[in-house]
């Protein structure tokens, strides 16, 4: 890596420097911490099922959205900048519906196929 | 006005270079742009899975006497359930927990990286990244041993039709239930593992050239923030991966 040092940048530590802000990070891993939790108490003491398994989604899309929103700082950029990188997911959700029937319907024909 | 006063006159117009609808550096976009990518090849993973698993039997029995069988798909809490140091005691996802814990910490010491950048605290950035380095470093050992468990197979392995027993997953055959079961456990996982691994890679870089004062003189530290925005992606692959392949 070249090192053109540039001497108006050059500047080293002066002064204070400011504290640190966590709050909201601690506060964030709080709340992934405490919905993974979550995740555990409905995966040991809940029947499985779809119910559950809806449940587990629903608490996953929050965990992302509070990794995407707060760690990645997504929340905090220009809205075009949200909507660029939200919108093409809405592609992946619709390739997973489409997709999870077909398997459904995979599955029916094989096995009423061969009974 | 002459040739050169035109070109080093700062572009400042709308359509010149003046604009910056997204408010966002260069290196900063194409990496959201790199990860969204990448989001989409996870999504196909998770999706073929979904796929798979919805052709395959579901199991209806009682979950206490559930047994591997290629019939139908396995329960996961009945295929992870080890915990290195506790042989043959039935643990269900206890160390995948231990796991996901570990990657959150390691997202939570990155973003404090970041912030430390922010304010332009060498001795925090170091300290941060350092943590991060150590938790990614942790995790890829762990999944590691989490591998080698499931290749190496329980004590009791599954009886075929024929008589004979095998023990552990490969490509072809596994003692868990239909030989996709193991092949998309190591896709997914060894994938994710893949950019866990590059992800540690970039840290160790960006914890040498911070070392060495690089961004300090640069003036900034947003190289800083860019590898974490793809470490945080990779914990967020996790949770994903977490949900549909452990839990579900």
């Amino acid at each position: 890596m070249a090192m053109h040092s540039d001497h108006a940048h050059d500047f080293n530590q002066t002064g204070e420097i400011p504290k640190p802000q966590t709050k909201v990070i601690w506060k964030t891993f709080a709340i992934l911490v405490g919905l993974t939790a979550l995740e555990f108490v409905f995966a040991f003491f809940m029947e499985a099922g779809t119910l559950r398994n809806m449940i587990f989604i629903i608490l996953t899309i929050f965990k992302a959205f509070y990794i995407v929103a707060e760690f990645m700082h997504l929340k905090h950029e220009t809205k075009a900048l949200i909507w660029s990188v939200l919108i093409p997911m809405a592609l992946v959700v619709w390739l997973m519906v489409a997709l999870i029937s077909e398997g459904s319907y995979y599955f029916d024909s094989v096995t009423n196929y061969f009974k | 006005m002459s040739t050169s006063t035109t070109l080093e006159a700062p572009k400042s117009g709308t359509w010149d270079g003046g604009n910056e609808p997204l408010k966002a550096s260069y290196g900063k976009l194409m990496m959201w742009f790199f990860l969204l990518s990448d989001a989409f090849t996870f999504g196909a993973f998770l999706i073929v899975y979904g796929l798979s698993r919805h052709k395959h039997m579901p199991y209806t029995g009682e979950a206490e006497a559930f047994t591997f069988s290629t019939e139908w798909w396995p329960i996961p809490e009945k295929v992870f359930n080890a915990f290195p140091g506790f042989h043959g005691v039935d643990l269900p996802l206890a160390f995948v927990a231990l796991m996901t814990m570990i990657l959150i910490l390691s997202s939570v010491t990155m973003v404090l990286a970041v912030e430390a950048g922010h304010r332009m605290d060498k001795n925090d950035v170091q300290k941060w990244l350092l943590w991060t380095i150590l938790f990614g470093g942790t995790f890829l050992g762990c999944q590691a041993w989490e591998w080698a468990h499931f290749i190496t197979g329980t004590d009791e392995g599954m009886v075929l039709a024929d008589g004979t027993r095998i023990f552990g997953a490969n490509l072809t055959m596994n003692q868990y239930g239909p030989p996709l079961f193991a092949d998309l456990f190591f896709f997914i996982t060894g994938f994710h593992g893949t950019h866990v691994f590059s992800g540690v890679v970039l840290l160790i870089m960006i914890f040498i050239n911070t070392v060495n004062g690089v961004y300090h003189k640069r003036g900034h530290y947003e190289m800083v923030e860019k590898v974490g925005l793809y470490w945080h992606f990779v914990d967020l692959v996790w949770v994903f991966v977490f949900t549909f392949f452990y839990l579900i």
